[in-house]
């Protein structure tokens, strides 16, 4: 991609969106982890009690009140912390006393790849059926509101469990639970998440088909396309080239909500479908009460969401010609 | 489901143009007044009586067990069957759905708590305070809500209480931005400049005025918060961080129902459609105020989807017209369904010869570019032609379908649309859009296209083609891009160019040399011209003949040299003396009143109540369009009478 015509340096306006995007990363990251440290001294009572239980020894709950950092002062502990983060260190799980770092690398490939798989399935099932609805309108825009609706109303645990139900119960064709490795067996690795990443991307196959559809009806109306059209160029081109061109930056935009929305809803889905995932890690620590995993998986999705935003913008970059010159 | 803060934030952008769009009191009745809104409202108001009263519509607890009735399906003792204690699921779903609406309520209350204040003062206040506010939002969207939902469970013991009002806190963030896009919108309205200057005080200029204008978006984004609040409380329960287990909620009966789904599939369909029921009317109820919204700013003349059709019965106007190139007969355009057609256009006849430049006028309203997407068969979704025909080369085009366009576009007829700076298409260079066209209608190679894109550049006087081509459009001036403008429409060597009002976007001095250009490219190539405009001026110094419009209706068709001389139609004479560049023969004048709307026109003469020579024959029935001399045709009833005496004396019209 060359720069714009004003723009002497090749890729400066890449740099420029990592850069900015780098340094509103440091407050995010800052603030998401000082919310879940400050809610630890908003609790009635000690926190380490309710995390042990009734039945906790006092020793037990000094013990735990010094590894939480709860026996310092509220900023001396988040500083700790922090700095135990900036050296690669998270602390350990309160349970199972593992390296919260060891414990969440080894479950971040298999949300990533519900993410990244989820998004690709809205981005081209969505931009498709919105496409067919824009234009031809009729029983494929019905269908479309109907898809639209399911998508935004049943609950993906729902779908999931009837998903279950139908494609591993009934008629067998893929397992219910459980996960492989792509390294170990890619198909096994892809045979293991059809039915989470159909659950996963109902919601954003239905806002991708909702948003594409308007974008590219109102990408028809613009004057240029009249203009197009008017001069003698193919329907075929005007659609791929322009229509879908001019449509592609509140595609994106959307796309950029549903990635993020979908990282949430990895949690409820990797419960359904027994994912050994960072959601499912932190469903369980909930349960736990396992602060420092929490606190560590909120550092992860904190970076995927900073990463998902950073897509978007350079993204927008490549599709608008004044994005790099102005 | 989606657990992501920014799903509330759709349309911010909306938000700014929805300002002011739904009237203080018009939301119920809005919600009401549709049937989708008011099955959603009665649906959500039922639903929540039914679990208010659940301890009087069913007989005993949630909790109560029976051992000899489990897992069955629906039965008259028990309408939507039992669970694996035999637990009555009719009674557990009411009673499970007061935690389900109570916490969309704590969420709802704490969303709006923070959000309404900081939106609005963001907005109305402006400068730093707005900055920050913004930026401070703007961090909290991309904070990931569901781990600190999962935080605030772990640490506080399964509140769902503070798991809910935390959401609720974390959501505002997002409807923060659209509320103060709404109150920004809202603020620059002319009315609330004027309270400024009377002297209201700030505080009544905000509840009187800027927050009744954002009440719609308010309850928009309300409704669709409201419905994925009741997701992540359904999805908390389901993983049961909620409440402890006897409590019925609705998640964590979809969860029970998982654990019997081999013994009764059943259980699943009660707590699914429940809580689908309830996001669709949240949904339901957002979408309805949204598009009231969205609807009163474009109610206009698109009429939304509905479809025109071709009067089944209507005369396809016979054959073309000899000799001409290009011919209208009996067109007539009309927008809305069958049965509440408004016509913008009404038998619209006019013709143009082999090289031929004609010139149409009128004032806005009067359908002449609404004729001329007609023509060239780009009228709008909603709009359509429903009468006549339009014939290229002996060829009929309107009821061809898209083939019959496909094969005279560029090539047989070209088109400039009114705004130069909006004909481009902003994503590509300047160079690679025209070659592309090229390539399109000439199936040639790229190179020979980005030849042929210089050179096309060249023709329309472009000094540096090489450079400009690698520009992007909003790189040029609107005097350049309209050169450009018009080198895409000479791109297929066109034997007609319609040009559509192509100077008045346009600085005065461009605009000559636009105009100086179009002459200059017809006389090189012999292409035929229409020029559409509303200044008399314009038209006459390029076109041999003027066809003379108003209010969808032609009203005067003549050759140019003799329409100024002798005008027969008195909305001719009374354009001509409000023209300062074409009338010197007496005082420059205004037309008093303005072009009627479609649904406004007269039976009799459209222009009749506006003209001085009016009579009631005029008003009486409708007028036709008439050869007057040899050459020229008018629509008056005093034609004769009046080009006498119109030559002689400038325009009367009544004041």
């Amino acid at each position: 991609m060359r720069g714009g015509r004003r723009d002497r340096v090749p890729g400066f306006w890449l740099m420029r969106i990592v850069g900015f995007r780098a340094i509103t990363a440091i407050p995010l990251i800052l603030l998401v982890s000082f919310i879940i440290f400050a809610l630890e001294s908003l609790v009635p009572g000690n926190p380490a009690e309710t995390i042990l239980g009734q039945n906790a020894t006092p020793q037990n709950v000094a013990a735990l009140d010094r590894q939480l950092g709860l026996n310092k002062p509220l900023l001396v502990g988040f500083w700790n912390w922090l700095d135990g983060v900036l050296h690669g260190h998270l602390g350990t799980s309160v349970i199972s006393g593992e390296s919260v770092g060891t414990l969440l690398s080894a479950r971040l490939p298999v949300t990533l790849s519900l993410v990244v798989l989820s998004v690709i399935v809205s981005a081209i099932v969505g931009t498709a059926l919105g496409l067919a609805s824009a234009r031809r309108g009729g029983w494929v825009g019905r269908l479309l509101d109907v898809v639209s609706l399911t998508g935004l109303a049943l609950p993906s645990f729902w779908v999931g469990t009837m998903l279950v139900a139908v494609f591993a119960v009934k008629i067998r064709i893929f397992p219910a639970t459980g996960y492989e490795a792509f390294g170990q067996s890619p198909t096994g690795w892809i045979v293991h998440l059809i039915l989470p990443v159909a659950a996963l991307s109902l919601l954003g196959v239905a806002s991708v088909a909702k948003q594409s559809r308007d974008a590219i009806l109102s990408a028809l109306e613009a004057d240029y396309i009249a203009m197009l059209r008017g001069n003698g160029m193919s329907e075929r081109e005007i659609m791929f080239k322009h229509v879908l061109r001019n449509a592609a930056m509140p595609i994106v935009t959307v796309l950029g909500v549903v990635a993020i929305g979908t990282l949430g809803g990895t949690v409820f889905v990797e419960s359904v479908f027994v994912l050994p995932g960072l959601g499912s890690l932190a469903t369980q620590s909930t349960v736990d009460h396992d602060l420092p995993v929490i606190l560590g998986i909120g550092l992860y999705f904190t970076i995927i969401v900073v990463v998902i935003n950073l897509l978007v913008d350079i993204t927008y970059g490549l599709l608008n010609p004044r994005a790099k010159t102005t | 489901m989606s657990v992501a803060t920014p799903a509330v934030l759709e349309n911010e952008a909306d938000a700014a143009a929805s300002v002011s769009a739904v009237a203080p009191k018009g939301i119920l009745r809005t919600i009401v007044t549709s049937k989708r809104g008011a099955s959603a409202l009665v649906y959500l108001v039922l639903i929540f009586l039914a679990c208010e009263l659940a301890g009087v519509l069913t007989s005993g607890g949630p909790n109560v067990q029976n051992l000899l009735a489990v897992n069955q399906g629906p039965s008259i003792h028990h309408l939507l069957g039992t669970d694996e204690l035999g637990r009555d699921l009719l009674t557990r779903i009411l009673y499970g759905g007061r935690s389900s609406l109570v916490g969309i309520a704590e969420a709802l209350g704490a969303l709006l708590i923070i959000s309404i204040p900081l939106g609005v003062i963001a907005g109305y206040v402006g400068g730093l305070t707005d900055r920050i506010i913004t930026r401070g939002a703007d961090l909290v969207m991309s904070i990931p809500v569901i781990i600190i939902l999962l935080a605030v469970l772990a640490i506080f013991g399964h509140s769902m209480t503070t798991a809910m009002i935390a959401f609720g806190v974390l959501g505002s963030a997002g409807v923060t931005r659209v509320v103060r896009s709404a109150a920004l919108a809202a603020r620059s309205e002319a009315f609330i400049d004027a309270a400024k200057v009377i002297g209201v005080r700030r505080t009544d200029i905000i509840f009187r005025h800027v927050l009744p204008q954002c009440r719609g978006v308010i309850v928009v984004q309300a409704a669709l918060f409201a419905a994925i609040a009741l997701g992540v409380q359904t999805g908390l329960t389901f993983l049961s961080l909620g409440p402890a287990p006897p409590a019925p909620t609705w998640g964590g009966m979809v969860a029970d129902a998982v654990s019997q789904f081999y013994v009764a599939p059943w259980q699943l369909v009660p707590s699914g459609v429940v809580i689908a029921l309830t996001v669709i009317a949240f949904g339901v109820l957002g979408d309805v105020v949204r598009d009231a919204i969205a609807d009163s700013h474009s109610a206009g003349v698109a009429g939304g989807r509905h479809r025109v059709r071709r009067r089944p019965d209507s005369p396809r106007a016979g054959a073309a017209p000899e000799g001409a190139l290009l011919a209208a007969t009996g067109l007539s355009v009309a927008v809305g369904a069958d049965s509440a057609q408004t016509f913008l256009i009404k038998e619209v006849s006019l013709h143009v010869g082999f090289g031929e430049a004609l010139g149409i006028v009128g004032e806005s309203g009067s359908g002449k570019s609404i004729t001329m997407k007609a023509i060239a068969g780009l009228l709008p979704a909603g709009v359509a032609v429903t009468e006549g025909a339009v014939w290229f080369e002996g060829t009929e085009l309107t009821t061809g379908g898209a083939d019959a366009y496909r094969s005279v576009r560029g090539r047989g007829v070209s088109i400039v649309t009114q705004e130069p700076m909006r004909a481009l298409d902003p994503s590509y260079r300047v160079g690679r859009l025209l070659a592309d066209l090229v390539r399109s209608l000439d199936g040639c190679t790229r190179a020979q296209a980005r030849e042929c894109a210089i050179e096309l550049l060249g023709r329309v006087q472009i000094l540096d083609p090489e450079d400009v081509a690698q520009r992007y459009p909003h790189e040029i001036s609107g005097g350049m891009a309209q050169r450009v403008a018009i080198a895409m429409a000479l791109a297929g060597k066109p034997r007609l160019l319609i040009a559509d009002e192509p100077t008045t976007a346009l600085d005065v001095t461009v605009q000559a040399e636009i105009l100086d250009l179009l002459r200059r490219l017809q006389q090189d190539t012999g292409m035929a011209l229409i020029l559409v405009s509303h200044d008399l001026g314009v038209v006459s110094e390029i076109c041999d003949r003027v066809c003379v419009m108003y209010a969808g209706e032609v009203v005067e068709v003549a050759q140019a040299s003799e329409l100024f001389d002798q005008p027969m139609h008195p909305y001719t004479r009374a354009l001509m003396s409000a023209n300062p560049g074409s009338w010197q023969g007496g005082q420059l004048s205004t037309i008093p009143g303005m072009v009627p709307s479609p649904q406004d026109w007269p039976v009799g003469c459209h222009f009749a109540p506006r003209c001085g020579y009016a009579t009631d024959a005029c008003v009486r029935e409708p007028i036709i369009l008439r050869q007057v001399t040899a050459t020229d045709q008018a629509r008056c009833v005093r034609a004769e009478v009046l080009s006498a005496e119109l030559s002689r004396t400038p325009t009367e019209v009544r004041q």
